[in-house]
């Protein structure tokens, strides 16, 4: 390993006086996630480009293209960052729980829901109330359902020992069930033949797109989501709560932390997050309620979210890094000829080995910030 | 169901003969779970392998003309695909589950990129055995056409309930999942073990994979699984990992994915999709009702994280 290369404490360490050590200590423990996640993903490139070379396709190609339509240019970077927008929502479905130690992987369900109910509560607005109103009334109707979808994982957990990772997971099963059952009957459009929806929104209700670029709101929806979180788990008395109940259950209730209210509260959030994701695919991106809706956010949410350790605030870069990877696909099919599937593997390639890369946490003496304290 | 001579008669034939006909793969999955959590770890992966089985086993079978080969490829991939996961959770601080998680997703991108060119061509069928001879009803006879992989999955029930009580690797199997430092104690290397069961049980859930896309459905596609990998975890908890309760479980559970199929062939078009659901809302009411805050389940292996 060569991770103590990155870190950048090294060079001020040597002469350095007193007052550097608290930046230091700072440092090492920042430094650990970012070099490890760093040298994750290399080593995930690494084993996925010997694939590549394995089916007699050139990776160096691969990644420039890779490279040419996620980030080279301002056309492809929009494109990264409309397709970043709903993982960050569907991330934080994972993150948050994950403060609590659980392990939710459901989100996909709350997404489609969320974004039947938010066409579902458009229906009756339109053209009644002015836009911003309807948006309003559609991410509230959509965060109620993805916060009742996932919240309810949650409740399952605590109250009757059903472990959340399975329930979430039936309960995206279903939720899929209820989607087709709306779209199909209940909420069908008669208009809409070929591919059961809703009835489309105007035009003038759509969520538009942020002034100067060609990306939808739904990007700063989903960035100010999660700066909020980071501030509700690192600054907030009931995200500190959060974290206890996570690190060790039995101590916070004997603390006397309501574990059960702490679950129920952040896995419902947790799920508002996602069902703003559907939400946000209605109004912004389909402009109705259909199949489409589950389009794998979902799954590629709990990918972001453990690529960035939980962690709200690197949610972000690292949803706009798998952005970008998915906006690349369209061309490496074209100009490769390789499946679409191609980054699935890539994701899933990179998922294995960052979670096998926790194992070199605490291994490396330069990021443990004792060192630091007692060397100067 | 076309005949609707026997009228409604058909809906409890068409859930009897889908309970059986849907039920294989779930207990060929489940089995292969019981295994690995038997042994202290769980492989939420199984989904992956399963498709992935199902792709090995068309393309090998559309290859070389036969279906036998491509299930004992199709094992073979599972089993790989067990090792690897057995290998990587050997290491400290890495979650069983977490990785499962990436091997499902891993699973299915890889299967679905490798089997991309084999969605067009057709592939031999696994063979089934006729018992319906006795009846004239045609329905009937279609019914109890039952495939081998369902009584080679039967038998292997009763064999892996009879090898756990009374096996030597049974036994070693139930110490490894009871107590890593027993087992320590009695000089068995627990990843040894542990990698093993993994490695077995993803052999057998590829095989669960091979029956949905060289029987029923009988094709390969990305659409090929609803879930059943997953399921049969949860199946495994309310068959108390049990094989012979998998065995009964996976048959209730074809019979509730066979409900919405039956109900639509004799003209019942309401709620299509919610009959879809069937399978998975019993499985999360099974979970519910069988499951506890206050007590660990019965019957649960001690080391398993799932029931911590």
């Amino acid at each position: 390993m060569t991770v103590e290369a990155n870190d950048p404490g090294l060079s001020i360490a040597t002469g350095s006086g007193a007052s550097l050590r608290p930046v230091l200590e700072w440092l090492a423990r920042r430094a650990e996630p970012v070099a490890i996640g760093l040298v994750a993903i290399l080593i995930g490139l690494a084993l996925f480009s010997l694939f590549i070379l394995a089916i007699g396709k050139s990776p160096v190609t691969l990644f420039q293209l890779m490279y040419t339509g996620g980030f080279a240019s301002w056309f492809s970077i929009q494109n990264s960052l409309s397709r970043a927008a709903p993982l960050l929502l569907t991330a934080l479905c994972v993150a948050l729980p994950a403060r609590l130690g659980l392990v939710i992987i459901g989100a996909e369900g709350a997404v489609v829901l969320g974004g039947v109910a938010a066409a579902a509560s458009a229906m009756p607005f339109v053209g009644v109330v002015p836009p911003i109103v309807l948006f309003i009334f559609m991410g509230f109707a959509a965060m109620v359902v993805g916060g009742i979808w996932i919240g309810f994982a949650g409740f399952l957990r605590h109250y009757r020992g059903v472990n959340e990772t399975i329930s979430s997971l039936l309960l995206a099963y279903i939720a899929i069930a209820l989607m087709n059952q709306f779209v199909e009957g209940l909420l069908r459009d008669p208009a809409s033949l070929n591919k059961p929806s809703t009835k489309p929104l105007p035009k003038e209700y759509m969520l538009g797109q942020i002034p100067g670029m060609d990306v939808h709101w739904g990007l700063v929806i989903g960035v100010v989501a999660c700066i909020l979180s980071w501030v509700l788990i690192e600054i907030t008395s009931f995200g500190f709560a959060a974290r206890i109940a996570g690190g060790n259950v039995r101590a916070a209730q004997i603390q006397g932390l309501p574990v059960g209210k702490l679950i129920v509260g952040f896995t419902a959030i947790a799920g508002g997050f996602a069902g703003l994701a559907g939400m946000i695919e209605v109004a912004a991106v389909q402009g109705s309620a259909n199949a489409s809706l589950a389009a794998g956010y979902g799954y590629t949410g709990i990918l972001v979210a453990f690529l960035a350790r939980h962690n709200p605030l690197a949610i972000i870069p690292v949803a706009i890094l798998l952005g970008g990877i998915a906006a690349s696909g369209g061309l490496i099919q074209r100009r490769m000829g390789l499946p679409d599937a191609t980054v699935l593997v890539l994701q899933g390639t990179l998922f294995i080995v960052i979670l096998f890369c926790e194992t070199f946490y605490g291994r490396f003496k330069i990021f443990n910030p004792d060192l630091w304290k007692r060397s100067l | 169901m076309e005949d609707t001579g026997i009228g409604l008669w058909g809906v409890p034939l068409a859930i009897f003969a889908g309970a059986i006909r849907v039920s294989t793969p779930f207990i060929f999955v489940s089995l292969g779970e019981t295994i690995t959590e038997r042994s202290g770890r769980i492989n939420l992966g199984l989904e992956g392998t399963l498709v992935f089985g199902a792709m090995t086993a068309y393309a090998v079978a559309v290859m070389t003309g036969s279906p036998t080969l491509g299930v004992l490829a199709a094992m073979a991939t599972g089993a790989m695909f067990g090792t690897i996961h057995g290998w990587i959770c050997k290491w400290p601080k890495v979650n069983d589950i977490a990785i499962g998680i990436a091997m499902m997703q891993f699973g299915l991108g890889l299967a679905f990129f490798l089997g991309k060119s084999f969605i067009q061509p057709v592939a031999p069928k696994l063979p089934s055995i006729p018992l319906g001879g006795w009846s004239a009803v045609p329905q009937v006879q279609a019914a109890l056409n039952i495939n081998v992989l369902f009584f080679i999955g039967a038998a292997l029930a009763l064999f892996l309930f009879w090898a756990f009580k009374n096996t030597r690797i049974g036994l070693i199997l139930r110490v490894v999942g009871d107590s890593t430092d027993a087992a320590r104690a009695m000089g068995i290397s627990p990843d040894r073990v542990r990698l093993l069961a993994t490695a077995a049980g993803g052999s057998l859930a590829a095989i669960g994979g091979a029956y949905l896309s060289l029987y029923y459905p009988g094709s390969w596609n990305e659409g090929i699984s609803s879930g059943q990998g997953l399921m049969a975890v949860a199946l495994v908890i309310f068959a108390r990992w049990n094989p012979i309760g998998c065995f009964l479980a996976a048959l209730l559970f074809g019979g509730a994915g066979a409900l919405g199929p039956a109900l639509q062939s004799v003209g019942v078009t309401q709620g299509y999709y919610l009959f879809y659901a069937a399978p998975y809302v019993l499985t999360l009411i099974i979970l519910i009702a069988t499951s506890s805050p206050t007590r660990s389940l019965a019957g649960a292996p001690g080391a398993l994280s799932l029931t911590k």
